[in-house]
């Protein structure tokens, strides 16, 4: 049968074969059933940090490296009006103390407090992609950003670009780092190590092309926000219960 | 994990209230460099360029001297880019697979392109003197002139006529070639001041008036760096000369050291373009107060806070305000104008260390700031480029070239 079919593909004429042009090639992808994106209900939220810890093991993050591709940050309202946050070791190990930013906080001090976890929000408009002066990071056509290790310069422009700071230089590869919403497993039909880890359901990942999705439909119907609208990235991580405290 | 790893920028950032966790200075020392050189380069041409495009005669010295000086600086432009990247064996990608959305990527572009009118600037001015010294180490005994004879045969590319019509044609062409090289000269450096006035992430970098800021102090710092060199040099040799005890060809009082005259006039174009490099800085600066949006809060406790310092100490007084007055005073000396001069370059260092450092001395969160801490003992390949001694590397490193090329295309005129 290989023989067969190595035989026919040999007769074929050359001109069978051609390069694509970028509209071709892009509506050949365009059909794809697939956008993804993600949903964070910081309701749920209670700080464990155990999708930090998953994240950094399943993506080989040094584990006591002081950068994280994903992290949870606690945010602390007290009742004068002052804002105190803390991410300590991106909240690998949690949060388990009162003491935010070196404040000894009260609990009759607090007039609110929650947990907001982050990650990468695969922006639909990517700056990151935008300034990359060799095109080593780019955005796949399902909308996760990715960077080819192999071909990155380490120049670090796109870190600069991120509002969101979610980018940094890999400790050990020594290139440009960030979450790839765990492409490796959502590729093969998995749900991300984050996802996968929280015991709350407060992460979620959207394949936002679908719209029977059901985290797709809890996007579309309820009142959802993101992160930093303001510069125009179009971020495709969708929070619940978002504060304008929140950075 | 065993394996071993280190953080970029651990090491020399303190955070400070609430900073996101991979947040760190990213662009140090050799950032804070690559800027001040590329500027360097476009003012050491633009200077040039004022005697061969606008015929400003009293710079006839001054304009071959700038000219060679900014070859050797522009040899030394990228290279604090090589020190920065953390995989600088790949920088040449950008050169083989540029991606055009990116304002680094017209590097390769730019800077080729601008290479060339200097390198073919340079040979148009040198070619008489190559032929002349083909003619002249003719028949010469000894190694040293056969090589030297056989260097200006090849810088001659084969063209042996300096006939007064070949010259005249050579002065079109130089004329053209300066022409053409000024906007080139300042689009090397305006995208420079791009690559950081489009980082919309960053609340002190965005505004379209950097790349202009850039240029403008750019011609600054190059003026003041071709003076500099040229007052020290011209003096040098007088200095030499005079306590030398050997007979030399020329008295000291013939070599003359440097011209008051010649400093004098070019110091009047350094205070015009001072005027505008600060008047737009002013204006930027007054527009973010005026205006206020989001970020002026965090913006204003790092300009009029932590960086004070820095911004209205070192870079406006030292760096702008004292050499202003230095150099308006009447009875204008050459020992006035090189201390002058010493301030305006670091003035220039210090606004580019202001916008590099002082740009990633806050979060994006608003909330939390950074401080660098510049390494001095290296105790690593990284702590050593990223430290003082690569940026004194990369600064010393443009006047050992100069010396290497004076060599072959002597640049300085003895009266």
């Amino acid at each position: 049968m290989t023989t067969l079919r190595g035989a026919a593909a040999s007769a074929l004429p050359l001109a069978a074969f051609r390069f694509l042009t970028r509209s071709e090639a892009r509506a050949a992808v365009e059909g794809a059933k697939v956008r993804w994106g993600f949903l964070v209900d910081t309701y749920k939220c209670v700080g464990c940090g155990f999708c930090v810890k998953a994240c950094k093991l399943e993506n080989e993050v040094p584990y006591d490296a002081p950068v994280t591709r994903t992290w949870v940050e606690r945010y602390v309202i007290l009742k004068d009006g002052r804002m105190l946050a803390d991410t300590p070791l991106g909240a690998r190990d949690g949060f388990t103390g009162m003491e935010v930013q070196g404040v000894q906080v009260r609990k009759r001090e607090i007039a609110k407090a929650f947990f907001v976890p982050k990650l990468c929000n695969q922006c639909e408009n990517p700056p990151c992609v935008q300034v990359c002066p060799v095109g080593a990071t780019y955005q796949a056509p399902d909308g996760v950003v990715l960077i080819d290790r192999s071909w990155c310069i380490g120049c670090g422009y796109c870190i600069m670009a991120c509002p969101y700071g979610v980018r940094f230089f890999h400790p050990v590869y020594r290139v440009a780092e960030k979450c790839t919403f765990c492409y490796h497993r959502i590729s093969k039909g998995m749900k991300t190590a984050c996802v996968d880890a929280c015991p709350f359901g407060a992460r979620q990942l959207a394949n936002l092309k679908d719209p029977n999705d059901p985290v797709t439909r809890v996007i579309l119907t309820q009142r959802v926000a993101v992160l930093k609208d303001e510069y125009g990235t179009k971020p495709q991580a969708y929070y619940i219960g978002l504060d304008e405290n929140v950075r | 994990m065993t394996e071993e790893w280190s953080v970029h920028g651990l090491e020399w950032t303190i955070k400070e209230l609430f900073v996101y966790p991979n947040e760190y200075i990213y662009w140090s020392i050799q950032i804070v460099m690559y800027p001040l050189m590329t500027g360097l380069v476009a003012g050491a041409f633009v200077l040039s360029s004022l005697y061969h495009v606008f015929g400003q005669k009293d710079l006839k010295d001054m304009a071959k001297f700038s000219l060679v000086f900014s070859f050797a600086l522009l040899i030394v432009a990228p290279m604090p880019l090589m020190f920065h990247l953390q995989q600088p064996l790949r920088g040449l990608e950008v050169f083989f697979t540029p991606h055009f959305t990116s304002a680094i990527s017209a590097f390769g572009i730019v800077f080729f392109t601008y290479s060339m009118i200097v390198a073919s600037e340079i040979w148009f001015v040198y070619r008489r003197f190559f032929v002349e010294q083909v003619s002249s180490l003719e028949g010469k005994e000894g190694i040293g002139n056969t090589l030297k004879r056989f260097i200006y045969r090849m810088l001659t590319l084969g063209a042996y006529d300096i006939s007064e019509e070949a010259l005249r044609k050579d002065e079109r062409a130089i004329k053209i070639l300066a022409a053409v090289g000024i906007p080139v000269a300042c689009f090397l450096h305006g995208y420079a001041g791009f690559i950081f006035g489009s980082v919309k992430a960053n609340a002190l970098w965005m505004t379209p008036l950097m790349p202009v800021i850039f240029i403008m102090s750019a011609i600054v710092s190059g003026i003041a760096l071709c003076m500099l060199t040229y007052i020290v040099i011209m003096e040098w040799k007088k200095f030499r000369i005079r306590t030398s005890s050997r007979p030399r060809q020329l008295t000291a009082e013939e070599v003359g050291g440097a011209e008051v005259d010649l400093v004098k006039k070019s110091s009047r174009y350094l205070l015009g373009f001072m005027v505008v490099a600060i008047t737009l800085e002013i204006l930027d600066l007054v527009f973010r107060g005026y205006t206020a949006v989001k970020s002026w809060d965090i913006l204003r406790s790092v300009i009029y806070g932590k960086d004070f310092v820095n911004i209205f100490i070192l870079q406006y007084t030292f760096g702008n305000l004292i050499p202003f007055v230095m150099l308006l005073l009447p009875g204008l000396t050459v020992r006035r104008t090189a201390v002058a001069l010493v301030l305006v370059i670091f003035g220039v260092f210090m606004m580019r260390w202001n916008v590099v450092i002082g740009g990633q001395a806050f979060s994006l969160s608003f909330a939390g700031y950074m401080h660098y801490h510049l390494p001095v003992i290296p105790h690593s390949f990284e702590t050593y480029k990223e430290g003082l001694f690569g940026a004194l590397t990369i600064a010393v490193m443009p006047f050992v070239l100069f010396w290497g090329i004076n060599k072959l295309l002597p640049s300085l005129r003895y009266k």
